[in-house]
């Protein structure tokens, strides 16, 4: 028996967004990535446009975070202990769409790095592979407010995406934004209505919101995973349904939740009748991935490999059904 | 929540000067002033000033010139409009049209040609109805026609024809008991706009019967309103009505300064 399709009629498109810029736009990458342009909900083709498929970001951080599991460590490799062959290994190998940056280094509570050092891995990591590149502040905001501008510096043109304008730190990424034509992330925390008013400030400091990437804290599976689904979904029907304020592409940062969590860091003497830490990690991070592509996310953050290259398949899948 | 800047209209003497002078200026001013100020459209007006379409048209252009917002052809001609439209850049909405057939049959297939919204008036030959039931007819024969030529509900908005509270109080309960019904045509539903200025015609507090009477529409159903997109506080009032409605998602700095 022949389904019909139910066809929905949106009235907004949402914005695109260009992250890296080639030599002749300003920058040195050797590839772009563009995303948003939806004209529908995600994956639903027979409805309308999706002109730009989601994209896979390796995440990478300046020093190995505290607590990783020797799995996941041992997955990616020696590379693990340098940002530049880590980030490298991810395009050569992972064949990631950019990178993510995580810059845990600076953070008051662990290494106390200070920005200039900061700024140097940025400057390293645009160096060695040609990809764009979003990096992300410790989330001190403080200490952000500090790196963010520095690193912002060493990578004038080169758009990158910022992590992240919050309510209290708007002003401080949206001029840096502007001054060195990057993109910036505006995050809430688990908070449409926030998620919103980020925007909301952001545009009215000045900022363009077609510059602008939202993000909710990404809660890992088990851990708030449906409200985070939830507001992924809100805003973008809300996008489409008209509300320029939220036609905005959305960025899930599945790798950085998912490797704090027992059920990705505990083997099964500790967690007996759970499986094998191996399997079960990188399974952990691909369904709340999964989750969140079907939300309504554009750029996904991944840290394991299998985890890449199994959401890279199911994109791929995703994005030929129709 | 649509606004429609009314300002680019010849009934006011400065427009009606920059137009009979070909001066860009005051036209210019205006758009930006009510770009900036937030209107989804701006309504340009020729009225009896000229009946030449190429004077709408400079109209048009002269603004688009300033400002990307969207135009909001208003004009009952049918000459004027076919002219007008195609100087228009997509996503412009029509004012107006009537159900009466010849008025329908004349405007309504302009609009679903260049992918148009417009605005159709709940009256006919026979002229404003005094009562909900054939404000409603009416309106369900507009957005029929608009249907039967391929165009969504949401491209019509129905006008329950807004009436001065001053001289025909008994009017207003019905005006909104219809906008409420317009909303039962389809889903989605249609759009519904006010001309709301007629509203407080010829009174002495104009901006509150204003700002109290689209709050009420939109507790009704409105969803849009040629009105002075430069009154914060109406524009404030209008958007905080579509909050207690949830029909968008509250942030705290959603008002407009």
């Amino acid at each position: 028996m022949d389904v019909v399709d139910i066809k929905e009629k949106w009235t907004n498109q949402i914005n695109t967004v260009t992250i890296g810029a080639k030599p002749d736009e300003g920058g040195t990458r050797t590839s772009t990535v563009t995303v948003g342009g939806e004209t529908t909900l995600p994956f639903l083709t027979f409805e309308g446009d999706i002109p730009n498929r989601p994209v896979i970001a390796g995440m990478v951080t300046d020093v190995v975070p505290d607590g990783w599991p020797d799995i996941l460590k041992q997955a990616i490799g020696d590379e693990i202990n340098s940002p530049v062959e880590w980030a490298q290994k991810c395009v050569e190998q992972y064949k990631v769409d950019l990178i993510s940056l995580k810059l845990i280094a600076p953070d008051p509570g662990g290494q106390k790095r200070s920005p200039a050092e900061a700024a140097k891995t940025v400057k390293a990591v645009l160096e060695a592979v040609g990809v764009p590149l979003i990096f992300w502040g410790c989330g001190d905001e403080d200490t952000d407010n500090e790196v963010l501008p520095e690193c912002s510096q060493a990578a004038r043109g080169e758009r990158c995406l910022i992590g992240s304008a919050t309510e209290s730190n708007y002003r401080t990424l949206g001029a840096i934004g502007t001054a060195d034509k990057h993109k910036v992330i505006a995050e809430a925390p688990v908070d449409i209505n926030i998620g919103k008013q980020v925007n909301i400030l952001l545009q009215d400091a000045g900022f363009s919101l077609n510059d602008v990437v939202m993000c909710q804290v990404t809660a890992a599976l088990g851990y708030g995973f449906d409200y985070v689904y939830t507001i992924f979904e809100r805003v973008r029907i809300a996008g489409l349904k008209g509300d320029k304020l939220m036609a905005l592409p959305q960025i899930a940062n599945v790798g950085w939740e998912t490797w704090k969590v027992k059920e990705a860091l505990q083997d099964d003497d500790i967690l007996p009748g759970w499986g094998k830490l191996a399997d079960r990690g990188p399974l952990w991070e691909t369904t709340a991935a999964t989750g969140y592509l079907h939300a309504g996310a554009d750029i996904l953050t991944l840290a394991h490999p299998q985890s890449i290259a199994t959401m890279r398949q199911a994109i791929d899948e995703l994005m030929a059904a129709h | 929540m649509n606004f429609i800047g009314e300002r680019i209209n010849t009934g006011f003497k400065d427009i009606k000067q920059a137009v009979m002078d070909k001066d860009p200026g005051p036209l210019q001013d205006w758009a930006k002033k009510q770009a900036a100020a937030g209107a989804t459209y701006l309504d340009v007006n020729l009225g009896a000033v000229s009946a030449d379409p190429a004077d709408m048209c400079w109209m048009i252009e002269t603004v688009q010139g300033a400002v990307e917002t969207a135009i909001c052809i208003d004009t009952n001609k049918p000459k004027i409009l076919a002219e007008a439209i195609k100087a228009c850049r997509p996503g412009m909405l029509i004012n107006s049209t009537t159900a009466a057939d010849e008025k329908l049959d004349a405007m309504m297939p302009i609009a679903a040609e260049h992918n148009a919204s417009i605005i159709g008036l709940s009256m006919d030959e026979a002229g404003t109805p005094k009562d909900v039931d054939k404000r409603v007819e009416n309106a369900g024969k507009i957005l029929a026609k608009a249907m039967e030529l391929g165009m969504e509900p949401q491209r019509v908005f129905l006008d329950p024809i807004v009436m001065p509270l001053k001289y025909m109080q008994d009017q207003s309960q019905r005006i909104l008991e219809a906008a409420r019904q317009f909303q039962l045509f389809s889903d989605p539903p249609p759009n519904v706009v006010l001309g709301l200025s007629n509203v407080s015609n010829g009174t002495t507090h104009k901006k509150l019967i204003n700002r109290i009477f689209l709050v009420m529409g939109i507790a009704n159903g409105v969803s849009a309103a040629i009105c002075d997109v430069m009154d914060m506080d109406l524009v404030n009032a209008a958007l905080t009505a579509e909050l207690v409605m949830n029909r968008e998602i509250f942030a705290d700095s959603y008002v407009r300064t």
